[in-house]
């Protein structure tokens, strides 16, 4: 019979503490990086000149049709040859930030495509300036309609970075891989390292929840 | 080290298949696990879907990674034998339900309520109702999604390299090892993902485009 012995677990608390607070920053600034890839993306791909559709095409493909891990070892291991190297915690970001930047560009594209040509027009017609149409128009029901999608990618986005700990990047799941390298009660540590990750997931989305109530909950006009 | 050979292209080419058989074991095993879980989360029964949740939740909301690294370490609790191609399989197969639980979940609850009701009335058995009235309705609404997440799938699969199954990435892994040609290598493998997924990728767009086009006629 298995006898269960979290003790190192316990002891350790503060190390892995630490390493979910570092996940969370990671998250963050690939997020913040992330999003910013995404809307220029989905801007080249409406632009309508053909070259740079053709470019951001083949990027999202590319990365959405291959493995995070592989795309975390092409850039860690691979660009190198290139001249490019940079620190496992770098590698980490820019991995993060490419991989969400192809999926956040198609969420973002199809928030730009949900905004019918007429309301545009409407707001031309009531003579809004290009900027109120912008915002008001084209920004915030388009905000609001891609919302679920952009949310779930970002705490999906949260999950995969526990992948970067393989190239010794320092986040929560590395943290774990540390203290199970010392103590050797690998169930107890994953069990509780992914019961952390549960739960730095629920605060995301209760996060997300609570930004949707204050920015988008006004009732839905047909 | 040595030189990136044909021969560690055909070594990498020839891993490809235990990338195949992993997806196929978990997409088999997920596709059972998610239908119990998806009618569950749509039975009467309230203690089911609380169960069928919960499931779902907890496999929605952590990392593949530490998935397989309970199970692979939970095998070791229980007395098994660690082996690396069980480890995944079973944490994959976990991972496939969840996602494929919820994926069918939202399809039956997509048929329109007046369907079961009409079923109901005709005296059909909840057996009945479900095979002929709502899952074949349900299963043109999932098929796409279905087809997406099986990229998803696959792409997950390479996970597996960090317990140490020799698939498609760890493959890759060995030959860089032996040549250290990083770029040329993880290029490889990525292209021999690429073609794997891609495909399924835009099988599935074109069934959704094809889905919307039927609802908006």
């Amino acid at each position: 019979m298995y006898r269960f012995n979290f003790q190192p677990v316990f002891d350790n608390l503060d190390m892995l503490a630490h390493g979910a607070w570092l996940t969370v920053q990671l998250s963050f600034s690939a997020m913040a990086i992330g999003l910013v890839v995404s809307v220029l993306g989905a801007v080249a791909k409406t632009s309508g000149i053909k070259p740079l559709r053709w470019i951001v095409d083949a990027y999202v493909e590319v990365i959405r049709n291959t493995p995070f891990l592989i795309q975390i070892f092409f850039i860690f291991f691979g660009l190198p040859a290139l001249g490019i190297s940079m620190s496992p915690n770098t590698a980490a970001l820019v991995a993060l930030v490419v991989n969400v930047g192809a999926y956040g560009t198609e969420i973002i594209r199809a928030g730009i495509e949900s905004i019918p040509q007429g309301q545009i027009e409407a707001g031309r017609a009531l003579a809004l300036s290009p900027v109120q149409i912008f915002r008001h128009v084209v920004l915030k029901p388009a905000l609001r309609n891609i919302y679920p999608s952009l949310t779930s990618q970002f705490i999906y986005l949260m999950l995969t970075s526990s992948v970067v700990s393989v190239i010794s990047a320092t986040d929560l799941a590395a943290a774990g891989a540390d203290l199970n390298a010392r103590t050797f009660a690998s169930f107890e540590i994953y069990l509780v390292l992914t019961a952390m990750y549960f739960l730095l997931a629920l605060g995301f989305s209760t996060l997300f929840a609570t930004l949707r109530r204050v920015f988008f909950d006004y009732p839905a006009g047909r | 080290m040595r030189e990136f050979s044909s021969a560690d292209v055909l070594f990498i080419l020839m891993a490809i298949r235990w990338t195949l058989i992993l997806s196929l074991i978990a997409f088999a095993g997920g596709a059972v696990g998610g239908m119990v879980l998806a009618l569950a989360r749509t039975s009467q029964a309230r203690v089911l879907r609380w169960i069928s949740m919960s499931f779902i939740q907890v496999f929605q909301g952590t990392p593949l990674l530490m998935q397989l690294f309970l199970v692979y370490f939970g095998l070791a609790v229980l007395g098994l034998p660690i082996d690396p191609l069980l480890a995944a399989a079973v944490a994959l197969t976990l991972h496939a339900s969840a996602f494929l639980g919820e994926i069918w979940r939202g399809a039956i609850q997509a048929v329109p309520q007046g369907q079961s009701e009409a079923a109901t009335a005709l005296a059909l058995s909840y057996g009945d109702r479900m095979r002929h009235v709502v899952l074949p309705q349900a299963m043109r609404t999932a098929t796409a999604p279905t087809v997406g997440f099986l990229v998803q799938l696959i792409k997950g699969t390479s996970l597996a390299s960090i317990i140490g199954f020799t698939e498609l990435t760890r493959a890759g892994q060995i030959v860089n090892n032996a040549t250290f040609q990083p770029f040329l290598v993880f290029g490889t493998v990525a292209a021999f993902y690429f073609i794997l997924c891609w495909p399924l990728s835009l099988l599935a767009r074109r069934m959704e485009a094809r889905m919307r086009l039927a609802v908006t006629r």
